[in-house]
């Protein structure tokens, strides 16, 4: 790669005649244009640049054609005398009104891509993507699970040690993953200062905001595994903030998600430990906080009759196997899903259990049985 | 008239343009407290200019430096917060301290000459308004050598970084106020200047394009530069009082700064451009022998530039995130602008056209300006088209972009007016082949620099990072090479002044160009201290 100047002037060139005989894409792909898209978003954004570009081109042709033949024609060595004409009002308003027509015709694609790009509606998957200094945080909002996204380039090769490979800065321990051509929506914030998440192949670059969320989205036409890097400046390490992504097939995708929900259960808790009673209890108290109080209340007498009391409620009291039951699957009446939800996804094993000691042993309920993270695991299909 | 240079000897009184009154008997001081001191809106133009070029060459080593590192890729010359601090100061220094006060300069000289004033309208405020420039620079400056070194955020100061900085942000922020200061109130000079002093005869519509542009230019500083004084006074709060204007968690927003400083920041181009455009509308026209074509469209397009400067500030942000309907506000808006702007354009060469051509160097760096601005131009459009924006926002394409507007287009015209008037103002001729090896150079040096830049940014490089990865070594590599060769022939360029206000060189006539025309030919060159203490007739 790094083999002297020749080759960059080479394809300079190479970039310059095919700008002049009709902008080929295979001649324009090798550095001296926009990447390869691969993502419908990129693909307008791709085409647009080439339009507008072009006309530009022409344009500038058409106007300084003009002014170097007057150099060239027109010099005093060559005797040329000059006229003394200095004013044209028709001239002047038809070049006025002739760019103002041309701007105006390069404005209707360029409308109908942005009014693309702002529609993050109908998404599949919304991802969070949180900017850190310096590296990426990603959140499965749908899936509940979570990862930072570091660079593994080592110093050794920024400091000119060891040889630089072909991903040089742009490579990372945990690449984000997404299905290819499904909808992504990316949720952007920041955490500390502002940061730009962008991906060239994907059309999308959308600063991080600390504070704010914005989003975008792209939807990946294949598979593969592409690189972009933080835009906005953040600080000293902001060069060294890589972005990968890996487009993968959807049922690769599925497995790799199953994967990461495994993976972040394993870290959280062991649905093996036996836990003794009081500390269930400590546990359960923060749970039921966090999750049951705004119904069933502080004192477990609910609100009823929408939301029931846990206190001497025979569910409560009565086998576990019921209560396990509510929680896992939630309370259908009717045939139509009530305020009592699953809380399957939302909770881990450990969590479950502890909400079901603390219930079965506050207020005026007092069966004395710890629930262990085991039956809860045991009870899910 | 003495033969004696005016430049930097002592001041000559010329008897004929001094005749009936001589009410100061002592003169004005000598040495250095004749330059402290002075009204004199020659020696504070001289002053101004020379002050803008050792800060060009104190923001040019920035740019070695930077170019330096980024000559491979790897960390070899610097540590990445330094090689930021050189990003942010090199903008800070080249804008505020280069590029603004050479057309300051530019102004104090001419326009005074070009409508029959005897001097600027507040002779001392002007003084006051360039010594407030050296300490604004020995502040931006010294803050390499506080503890935690400079500014390393961008020029453009964006918070929450800029709120992370250690003290040498505080200096920084102060010197922003000072050269804002110093703006304001020289515009308040030259608008005062242009609209009560003119010559009897001397009709707004009779100025030189020079003293048009610059008189819209010193509106567009009187509104800019408080909004810019506003957007650093809530930084320096947010930094120490305890506000929140621009952290979400006191209720703030970072993007608000953003919005306030680019509604600086757009008119700011102008603020460049404009005097840019005049000095290019006297020297076209004179080396055409030909008056300029569409004077009164070149007015009109100036102003409505001006206007739709404060129009489009957003465009700046478009990755920022902002509605459908704002972002279409902005780029229609923007787009606009490159009516007038083209309307400039095709009168420059309209001008041109059938005239009678000879190539000095002010007229290369003129045409070098045409080509290359136009070129800097047409990227901007490109940039204009909100989706395109997104993906080169933030690359070396933007940078390559407002290179060639500043560079190509500001500093380009700079050295066509210097070596328009360096004959007026040191009554010496240029060296011509060293003037014409000047151009060359720095055309050739300035296009390997910049030109491959849109390569890097359209093929995905991210501007302000010190390092890179393999794909865009060689272009940089040429960036670099060129870069040392543009900054290396301005060394020339020194060299050529140099020799001009050393009083070498073959002496001037009172008009050295055969085509060029107005008040200030009529003058010897070089001028007396004192000029048009009775006003001259205007036809």
């Amino acid at each position: 790669m790094t083999n002297g100047i020749p080759r960059s002037i080479r394809s300079g060139i190479a970039g310059l005649l095919a700008g002049a005989a009709g902008w080929s894409n295979q001649a324009l792909a090798d550095g001296v244009n926009l990447q390869e898209p691969a993502s419908v978003l990129a693909r307008s954004i791709y085409d647009l640049h080439t339009i507008i570009t072009l006309i530009c081109v022409v344009i500038f042709i058409g106007v300084f054609g003009v002014m170097f033949y007057s150099v060239y024609a027109h010099r005093k060595s060559k005797g040329h005398k000059a006229a003394q004409f200095h004013e044209n009002v028709k001239v002047e308003i038809a070049w006025t009104v002739i760019p103002l027509i041309i701007l105006i015709a390069m404005m209707f694609p360029a409308t109908r891509a942005v009014l693309e790009m702002k529609d993050t509606s109908a998404a599949d998957i919304t991802i969070k993507v949180t900017g850190y200094q310096w590296k990426w945080g990603y959140d499965y909002l749908q899936d509940g699970f979570g990862f930072y996204s570091t660079m593994t380039t080592p110093m050794a090769q920024i400091e000119g040690r060891e040889a630089k490979t072909a991903n040089y800065l742009l490579e990372v321990d945990n690449p984000l993953v997404v299905p290819v051509g499904k909808k992504i929506r990316v949720l952007i914030t920041a955490n500390d200062v502002l940061h730009s998440w962008w991906m060239p192949v994907f059309g999308v670059k959308q600063d991080a905001i600390p504070g704010f969320v914005r989003d975008s989205w792209f939807t990946a036409n294949r598979e593969g595994t592409f690189r972009g890097q933080c835009a906005e400046l953040c600080g000293k390490e902001h060069g060294f903030m890589p972005i990968v992504v890996e487009v993968v097939s959807e049922p690769k995708y599925v497995a790799w998600v199953a994967d990461q929900k495994k993976r972040a259960a394993a870290v959280a808790d062991d649905p093996n430990k036996v836990w003794d009673l009081a500390a269930l209890v400590a546990r359960g108290e923060k749970v039921y906080a966090n999750n049951c109080v705004a119904c069933h209340q502080a004192t477990g007498k609910g609100v009823p009759p929408a939301f029931p009391p846990l206190d001497g409620s025979p569910r409560v009291t009565g086998p576990k196997a019921d209560q396990i039951h509510i929680l896992l699957e939630g309370v259908m009446k009717d045939g139509k899903a009530t305020a009592m939800v699953s809380f399957a996804k939302q909770l881990s094993d450990t969590d479950i259990a502890a909400a079901i000691t603390y219930t079965r042993n506050s207020w005026g309920n007092k069966t004395g049985e710890a629930i262990q993270p085991a039956e809860i695991k045991a009870a899910r299909k | 008239m003495t033969s004696a240079t005016h430049g930097l000897g002592h001041p000559q009184h010329a008897p004929g343009a001094h005749d009936s009154h001589d009410d100061h008997a002592h003169g004005p001081p000598s040495g250095f407290m004749r330059w402290v001191s002075t009204t004199n809106h020659k020696d504070i133009g001289t002053m101004y200019m020379l002050f803008a070029l050792m800060n060009f060459f104190i923001g040019g080593v920035m740019a070695m430096i930077i170019r330096a590192e980024l000559f491979q890729p790897g960390l070899q010359v610097v540590n990445p917060d330094f090689f930021n601090q050189m990003t942010s100061l090199h903008g800070l220094i080249m804008i505020f301290g280069a590029i603004m006060p050479v057309f300051v300069g530019f102004a104090n000289w001419q326009i005074p000459l070009m409508i029959g004033a005897p001097d600027m309208a507040f002779a001392r405020m002007n003084n006051w308004s360039f010594w407030l420039l050296p300490p604004a620079t020995i502040l931006l400056i010294g803050s390499l050598f506080v503890p935690g070194g400079s500014l390393s955020a961008g020029w453009t100061l964006y918070p929450p970084l800029t709120v992370q900085q250690g003290m040498g942000m505080d200096l920084v922020i102060f010197a922003v106020h000072i050269m804002g200061a110093s703006s304001i109130m020289g515009s308040i000079n030259i608008i005062t200047t242009i609209l009560n002093m003119r010559a009897p005869g001397m009709t707004l519509f009779k100025m030189p394009m020079f003293c048009w542009t610059w008189l819209i230019t010193a509106f567009l500083l009187i509104a800019a530069m408080p909004v810019l004084a506003g957007a650093v006074t809530m930084l320096l709060t947010d930094r120490h009082f305890g506000t929140s204007f621009f952290n979400a968690a006191g209720g703030g927003d970072p993007v608000l700064f953003q919005h306030i400083f680019w509604f600086f920041g757009h008119p700011e181009v102008y603020i460049i451009a404009l005097p840019a455009f005049g000095v290019v509308s006297q020297v076209i026209p004179a080396f055409s022998r030909k008056p300029l074509f569409g004077y009164t469209s070149m007015v009109y397009a100036t102003a409505s530039i001006a206007i739709l400067s404060f129009m489009v500030w957003a465009h700046h942000m478009y990755a920022v995130g902002m509605p459908a309907a704002g972002q279409l506000f902005f780029m229609y808006a923007t787009a606009l602008i490159a009516v007038p702007t083209g309307v400039k354009v095709f009168n420059w060469v309209a001008t041109m056209w059938k005239g009678s051509l000879t190539f000095e160097t002010p007229m290369l760096f003129a045409c070098g300006f045409l080509f290359l601005f136009t070129l800097g131009g047409f990227t901007g459009l490109v940039l204009a088209i909100v989706p395109v924006d997104i993906q080169l926002q933030d690359t070396y394409y933007v940078v390559a972009h407002f290179h060639y507007v500043m560079v190509a287009g500001a500093l380009f015209s700079a050295f066509a007016a210097v070596y328009f008037w360096i004959p007026k103002w040191t009554g010496r001729m240029y060296d011509e082949t060293l003037g014409k090896w000047h151009f060359w150079l720095s055309m050739i040096g300035f296009n390997l620099t910049f030109f491959v830049q849109h390569f890097l940014g359209l093929a995905g490089m991210p501007r302000r990072i010190p390092d890179y990865n393999l794909q865009f070594a060689n272009f940089n590599m040429v960036s670099s090479l060129g870069a040392f060769l543009f900054g290396g022939s301005q060394l020339l360029f020194v060299y050529i002044v140099y020799k001009c206000y050393r009083g070498s060189g073959e002496k001037a006539a009172a008009n050295p160009w055969d085509g060029a025309e107005g008040l200030e030919w009529t003058l010897p060159s070089p001028p007396p201290y004192h000029t048009f203490e009775t006003p001259p007739a205007v036809k």
